[in-house]
């Protein structure tokens, strides 16, 4: 075994009959260090190092009270919902609709009938693709995407496009990683059925300006679906604020469990959709001539969902939320420009995005060395990125490379960590330049 | 030697700066590409035959050094070997990346290719050393298609 858990200072808390008591946080600021404690995850040893989890674009780690959460429901509430008319089934289906309306609040819906509960991000996208784009979208119109998409918001979209005879047309990007606006505005036409962009992009950083491509959309009547995985946690997301059409983000990059996702939508167009899949739950009534769907949101929610997923990312909305979000952006801002001064500086490194508007994600490259060895030395070392083309080759493409080595950083992340990073990458080049 | 050292040994790290056979061959009798998406690394075999003996075999493209090294010696071993002896070869390399035992009388034989037993100690490698064979066998064998580690 190459990684060994060892000098973890936390235990495992289950409270089986009281509520889950969120974590005091002292004071808001100068809370980083303190909540590193909540996230056992990060308190191992990996190859003999102490662990420096650096790929947070990848996955989020989750705190003690979300695992807690989760096992105390499959402990105590275990249950279907929307159907029994027992305790338990009553009680977990209690539970389920509150996170909806704890989603509601986090990002300023309007109504919970608009907050869809689906797997993840990719799911969201391929909802909106196949029942909006496949109602809208015929033969000779267009879907706006951006250069900088990750593949789950351009293959959805390509498949559309295919089955309707459309065409995929792509915002471009300048040399720093920025969408060109002006170019934006171009491909703005009357046959433009729906414009789909990232928030943050998972391969660069950049935050794109979403509600000045909102409002430029819609002054050409074009409603628009935001990518918003990579933004959720490090930014306060205002759905209403934006006034983008739909919202598609994950619970696992936010410190909630995998398999859990969220589509937002305005009502009235949610409303005018077909539903996505059939199944239970999403229907009215059943017979073997005719099917009355379910209201929303239920009408997009078929089968058994991810009860104690969506268990999990309640508690991480509670956890976040008691989080100041202004702390959290300041430090992760410091931290990449800590990390990024130091990088930059290093024989050889090329930063891959310099977007002036940036979250808290470093993709570099080292001339003449391949992410992939990168990946290999800086895991020797116990630090934790991610190499490749991050599932957005596109945006490979554009910068002429293969392949970056991204690190990306959390709110729990620290300076001392983006030292290691700069030592780890001083070795990489000491044993390959 | 710590389990890096392993891995990236000085003949490998030599390899990867000055690869052996790294050029285009105008009169191969077949080409192949070769690609793993996940990393990008991407290569393109050229293979020349006389009769069953592989007269000469290059190789152009990027990717890591573990990718590159394992080209450069490979083309550098399988040249003028025939078909079943490649595969033979082939099969012990195989064997090596993915920590199962070769017999006693293998392991002495495996030459050059021995430098890449660290390689087992880092399974998200495997496919990177592995890559120039695939795609080399696909050539011996008239593939026409690309070949991918997915």
């Amino acid at each position: 075994m190459r990684s060994s858990i060892g000098g973890a200072s936390y235990r495992t808390i289950v409270r089986p009959t009281s509520d889950i008591v969120l974590p005091e946080f002292e004071q808001k600021l100068g809370i980083i260090e303190g909540c590193r404690h909540h996230f056992p995850l990060l308190h191992q040893q990996i190859n003999g190092k102490r662990l420096v989890y650096l790929d947070n674009a990848a996955t989020s780690q989750k705190p003690q009270i979300v695992i807690d959460a989760m096992m105390r429901y499959y402990l105590e509430e275990n249950s279907n919902i929307h159907r029994g008319i027992h305790y338990l089934s009553e009680r977990a289906t209690q539970a389920y609709e509150r996170v909806r309306a704890r989603v509601k609040r986090f990002i300023n819906a309007a109504n919970t009938t608009e907050i869809v509960f689906v797997r993840g991000t990719t799911e969201a996208v391929n909802l909106v693709a196949n029942s909006f784009g496949r109602t809208n979208v015929g033969p000779g119109d267009e879907v706006l995407i951006s250069a900088m998409e990750h593949h789950s918001n351009i293959v959805p979209w390509q498949m559309l496009c295919k089955e309707r005879s459309a065409r995929l047309t792509v915002i471009p990007m300048n040399e720093k990683g920025e969408l060109i606006l002006e170019e934006y505005v171009k491909l703005l036409t009357p046959k433009t059925k729906i414009v789909a962009v990232t928030h943050v992009s998972n391969a660069l950083g950049t935050i794109n300006p979403i509600k000045e491509i909102v409002a430029m959309a819609h002054s050409f009547g074009v409603p628009v679906l935001v990518d918003g995985a990579q933004a959720v946690p490090h930014m306060h997301v205002d759905v209403r604020d934006l006034d983008c059409d739909f919202y598609a983000f994950s619970s696992h990059k936010m410190f909630g469990p995998t398999g859990v996702g969220i589509l937002y939508g305005k009502e009235q167009l949610l409303e005018a959709m077909p539903p996505y899949q059939g199944g239970g739950d999403m229907i009215k009534s059943v017979t073997f001539e005719k099917t009355i769907y379910n209201d929303l949101p239920y009408k997009f929610e078929a089968g058994t969902p991810n009860i104690g997923g969506g268990i999990g990312l309640g508690t991480a909305i509670d956890y976040i939320s008691n989080l100041d979000m202004n702390a959290i952006q300041a430090h992760e801002h410091e931290l990449l420009a800590y990390a990024t001064e130091r990088v930059a500086q290093l024989p050889g490194v090329r930063i891959v995005g310099t977007a002036t508007c940036k979250a808290a994600v470093l993709s570099f490259v080292i001339n003449g060395i391949h992410p992939h060895d990168i990946g290999t030395i800086l895991d020797d070392e116990g630090i934790a990125v991610r190499t490749g083309h991050h599932c957005a080759q596109p945006v490979m493409q554009h910068f002429g490379i293969p392949a970056t080595a991204r690190a990306s950083f959390a709110f729990y992340n620290t300076k001392e960590e983006a030292d290691a990073l700069v030592k780890g990458i001083r070795k990489v080049i000491e044993v390959l330049g | 030697m710590s389990a890096l050292r392993e891995l990236y040994q000085e003949v490998i790290l030599d390899h990867n700066k000055s690869p052996s056979n790294f050029r285009t061959m105008e009169n191969a009798d077949r080409s192949v590409e070769g690609y793993n998406p996940l990393c990008g690394d991407h290569y393109t075999i050229y293979v020349k035959m006389d009769g069953d003996v592989i007269a000469d075999v290059s190789f152009v493209g990027t990717g890591c050094a573990i990718s590159k090294a394992s080209a450069s010696v490979m083309t550098s071993i399988v040249k003028g070997k025939t078909k079943s002896e490649a595969d033979e070869l082939f099969q012990n390399f195989h064997n090596l990346v993915r920590g199962e035992p070769n017999p006693d009388s293998v392991t002495d034989r495996l030459g050059k290719l021995a430098v890449f037993s660290g390689v087992s100690e880092f399974p998200a490698r495997v496919k990177c050393a592995s890559l120039a064979w695939h795609t080399f066998r696909a050539a011996l064998e008239a593939k026409q298609e690309t070949v991918s580690t997915e």
